[in-house]
Formats: C-alpha cells, structure tokens, sequence
C-alpha cells in the first residue's frame, strides 16, 4: 500500500516536472520562431532607403520615425511628472493604509487592465472631435499619456514603498525636512527603478497601435509638421502596409520594431543596474 | 555657549490611539551625564527615548501630554522649530541604518541640511565626527566608498558620527549594540564614555551589564511606568523596589 503511493508520487513529480519542461520549451520555441520568421521575412528588405529614405514611389518610415519620436517625447514628458509626483504623494504623503487611498490603488490598477482601444476611442472623442485638435500627434501622445500614467504611477509608488522606513527615520532625525529626506535619500534609493519603470512605459508607447489608428491619422506619406499635425508611427506603419499591398516593408517594419522593443528592455535593465551603483542591491 | 541642556520631563504621557503606552512620567536628566534605560520589553523606552526629538510626531495616531523642557524651552511647545530641535538632539538606532551613499556624503548630511555648502568647511566637519566616533582610521581612504559596504559595527559608529556632524548637545541611543558582535559593542561603549565630556547621552539597552559599565544614572521602566531612577550602583547594588530587584537579578523579563 505504502508503497504503491510512494510510486505513484514519484510518478506524479516527474509528470509535473516534464509538464512544466515542455511547456517552457514550447513557448521559447514559439517565441523563437517568431523571431526568425520576422527576421526572415524582414531582414532582405531593411536598408538605408526604407528607414531614412524620402517617401515616394517606394514607402519609407521615416515619417514614421519621426512621429514615434513625437509620441514618445510627448507621452512621457507629461505623464513621467505627473506620474512620479502622484506616486509621491501617494506614499509618502498620505496614509498608505486609509480607505481613499486604496481606493485610488484598485482605481489605478483597474486603469491599467483597461484594453487601449478604448483609451483609443477617448482619445478620438475628446481630442478630435470634442477639442477640435483634428488628427494630431499631440492628441495622440496626450492619449498615450493617459494610458501609460497608472503604470507609472504603481510602477513608481512600489519602488518608493520598497526604500526602507529606516532610511526616512535617520533622515528626519537628522533635521531634514520631508522634502530634503524625498528628494536626497528616498528618491535616489528608487530611481533606478523608477527610470527602468520609464523605459518600459515608453516600450509601450512604441508598440501600441489601437489607440493611434483612432487619433493620429495614419498619415503615412508625409513628414509630420510639428506636433498639431497628423502623423504616424512604427506600428501603424505595420499595419498600413501589411494591408494596403507592400508585404515586404511591412516585414522589414516589424524587424525594426522589434529590434527597438528589444534594444529598449535592454537599456532598462542596464541603466537599472548602473543607477543602483550605491545600494549594490542590497536594498 | 552657556545654554543649558539638561531634560526634565514633568507628567508626561503618551497615547498610540487609545493605548496608554507611557503613564505619567517625571524625569531629570542631567547635562554631560549618561542615563540608562532598561526594562523589559514593550515597556515603553523607545517610546520614551523618542519623545526627546519628537520623532514620534510621525506616527498616526500619537499623542503626547505634559511637559518635556530641554535647557529651557518646552520642546512641545507650538512654535518649536523641529528641525532646530533635532539638530541638538541626536539619534543613532538599534539597527545601523547609513543611508546608501558614500561615507562622505552620510557625514555631510546634517551639514548640507543646515547649510553649510563650502567643500573646505564640509571637509572639516566630515574628519571631525569620524575622529570622534574613532572610526577616522578605518575610512579615511575610502570616502567616497558605499557606507553600505561597511561591516555592521562600523556602520554603527558611522551612524554614531552621522549624529555627531549636526553638532548636537544631547544624543539618544536605541539599543545602539544589539545588533553588533561583542568586540564592536566593546569600541562603542569606550566611545560613548568618551563623548560623555561633550554631550548628554541617553541609552536604550537590553544588557545589564552595558547599563553599568557605561552609564551614571539608571531608569528601570515596567509597563510604561518608571518604577525606578536613581545612581547606576544604587539601582543594581542596592535597589528600592522590589520589582527592580527582580527584574535585574533575572528573575523576569
Ligand atoms: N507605532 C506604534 N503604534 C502602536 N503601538 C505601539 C507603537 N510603537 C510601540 N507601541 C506599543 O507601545 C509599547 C511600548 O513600545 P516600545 O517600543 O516603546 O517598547 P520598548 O520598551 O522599546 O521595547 P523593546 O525593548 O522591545 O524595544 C508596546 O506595547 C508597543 O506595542
Ligand atoms: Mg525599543
């Protein structure tokens, strides 16, 4: 009896053991053969003409680039202060356990789980129809903003929640005020997290695709002319032309994409590394 | 020069919420004297401890009653300026805690916080707090190094010498050695005697023995009361009260 258990235990472990191997390898796997198919695909038709090139008779992305830029550059420069500062108020400033704040939390975090498409359709209705802005890059990179604010913010608030209480206490028993011991003990313990957080925040904004089709226009043929003016961007450009008969750019395309997305993950955990010079991790 | 800072406490009582934590307290510390906390735990000597530099201002849902005079200003007065007050009374605590900066920059916190910013003047204090918590030697050539990378003890004394940079008159320690190995504990109880010429020192400690090597006064506290506080060798030779005389034979706690 005792035995036959033991057996089938053992049995059991090994099952989940090769259960969770096999899974794992299927989905590298499938990762993988994304990769090489994008880069099959992709990789004959990148060259200097398709990414810089002036757009003509052949699409380029250059127009683009420069309208991912914008996003990027618009998105982040509004949503990073607001962001971090609301994360500041929310932990440093405020009851961590009162009701408001959780319920700012669960509002928070329901932001985040909310599909972009429909940050999308509020972008359309406020800032092109109801504000007037038309199809413009700033319409859309305000919409970004907004999307990507709960990410900061949570993103930011548990770097803060995780410098410890010690290092605030010796810091006001020192005679600092809340604001010195913020901005020159707590702030610095954090910022590697905070700035990695940042990073892949702009990840996102380089790879969403609902939100733009319904505020930026995919205007794909000509260069943005500031930041009122209707644009493009990487992954519209994708989807423009996978649709509209030039399949090989819209493979070259993604490879870029792709090598974009991953250049910045990696930039992330490198610079969180490198900012974290003095805690060594031993926070 | 001739400003006084000696502590007297006068019917003090503290509250977390609806907990009374410190039941009507009277005390007299005397300037340049070491006084000895013990009891056991949760009686109450952090909280007390930390009633001399209002660091209980940041717990919710504290309140204080009573008077605390230091030299001659009632610490809980309306118009004290708080970080003026911390600045003349220190606080190093039970578990060492230099924030993730170099050396150099730990010690020039407090400096920087009341605007001292010439490199030259920094420097100089920076030397002056190592040399006086005897830590000089060890670190001086690595200033710029994490203080995180220190052992436990000397992040202590660096702790120690963070405190003493504000150039403060009275410091408070929290069981400032029992988080550190006996040879660490040894070099910061020789310090603490050493600083005793210059400042008031109140200390929190769990060890018997500490209490009467280092400290002048001793104030035994049970259940958030002092039961009693008197001359280091008369509570430990000669106690008054009989729930002292057990609690340092052994017999509780
Ligand atoms: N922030 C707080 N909120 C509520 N109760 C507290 C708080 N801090 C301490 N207490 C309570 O107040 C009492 C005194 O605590 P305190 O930390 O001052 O004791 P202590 O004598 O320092 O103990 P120990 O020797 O363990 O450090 C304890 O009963 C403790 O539970
Ligand atoms: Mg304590």
């Amino acid at each position: 009896m005792q035995n036959a258990k033991h057996k089938r235990q053992i049995f059991k472990y090994a099952l989940y053991k090769r259960l969770s191997q096999a899974s794992l390898v299927v989905s590298l796997l499938s990762l993988l053969a994304l990769v090489i198919f994008i880069v099959i695909r992709g990789l004959p038709y990148v060259n200097f003409q398709l990414i810089f090139g002036d757009y003509g008779a052949e699409p380029t992305i250059k127009p683009a680039l420069v309208g991912t830029l914008y996003l990027v550059l618009i998105s982040v420069l509004i949503s990073a202060p607001i962001g971090i500062g609301s994360a500041i108020f929310l932990t440093e400033y405020t009851n961590t356990k009162s009701k408001i704040i959780r319920w700012v939390r669960v509002a928070t975090e329901t932001l985040a789980g909310i599909p972009s498409i429909v940050y999308g359709i509020f972008g359309y209705l406020v800032f092109v129809v109801a504000l007037g802005f038309k199809y413009s890059l700033l319409g859309g990179g305000i919409t970004l903003a907004i999307m990507i604010l709960p990410l900061i913010v949570r993103s930011t608030e548990e770097n803060l929640l995780a410098v410890p209480k010690s290092f605030r206490e010796g810091s006001f028993a020192l005679g600092a005020s809340k604001v010195r011991t913020i901005f020159t003990v707590v702030l610095p313990c954090a910022v590697s997290g905070i700035v990695t957080s940042l990073i892949l925040a702009i990840g996102r904004v380089i790879s969403e695709s609902a939100v733009l089709i319904l505020t930026i226009g995919m205007v794909v043929d000509k260069m943005p002319q500031g930041v009122s003016s209707p644009g493009t961007s990487l992954a519209l450009d994708v989807y423009y032309f996978g649709s509209f008969g030039y399949p090989e750019q819209a493979s070259a395309t993604a490879l870029v994409l792709l090598i974009l997305v991953l250049a910045i993950n990696i930039i992330a955990t490198v610079i969180g590394k490198k900012l974290n010079k003095f805690s060594g991790g031993r926070l | 020069m001739n400003k006084k800072y000696d502590i007297t406490v006068r019917n003090c009582n503290l509250f977390y919420k609806d907990f009374h934590a410190l039941k009507n307290l009277n005390i007299d510390i005397a300037e340049n004297e070491i006084t000895a906390f013990i009891g056991p735990s949760g009686c109450g000597k952090s909280s007390f401890l930390k009633v001399f530099n209002r660091m209980n201002d940041l717990i919710e849902g504290c309140k204080i009653t009573g008077e605390v005079i230091i030299g001659d200003m009632n610490i809980y007065d309306k118009d004290i300026d708080i970080t003026m007050l911390r600045k003349e009374v220190g606080m190093v605590f039970q578990k060492p805690n230099p924030f993730p900066m170099s050396i150099y920059d730990n010690i020039a916190f407090a400096p920087r916080t009341f605007g001292v910013k010439k490199k030259s003047e920094l420097d100089e204090i920076v030397e002056k707090s190592l040399r006086r918590a005897s830590i000089w030697d060890e670190v001086k050539d690595r200033l710029k190094k994490d203080a995180l990378g220190m052992s436990g003890g000397q992040q202590q004394r660096l702790c120690i010498a963070r405190a003493l940079a504000a150039s403060p008159k009275i410091l408070l320690m929290d069981e400032p050695t029992s988080a550190l190995d006996p040879i660490s504990t040894g070099k910061i109880e020789e310090l603490v005697n050493e600083l005793k010429e210059n400042y008031t020192i109140v200390i929190v400690t769990h060890n018997m023995q500490q209490a009467t090597r280092i400290s002048d006064k001793t104030a035994f506290f049970l259940l958030g009361e002092i039961i009693e506080y008197d001359k280091t060798e008369n509570i430990f030779s000669n106690p008054k009260d009989k729930r002292t005389e057990n609690y340092i034979s052994g017999r509780f706690g």
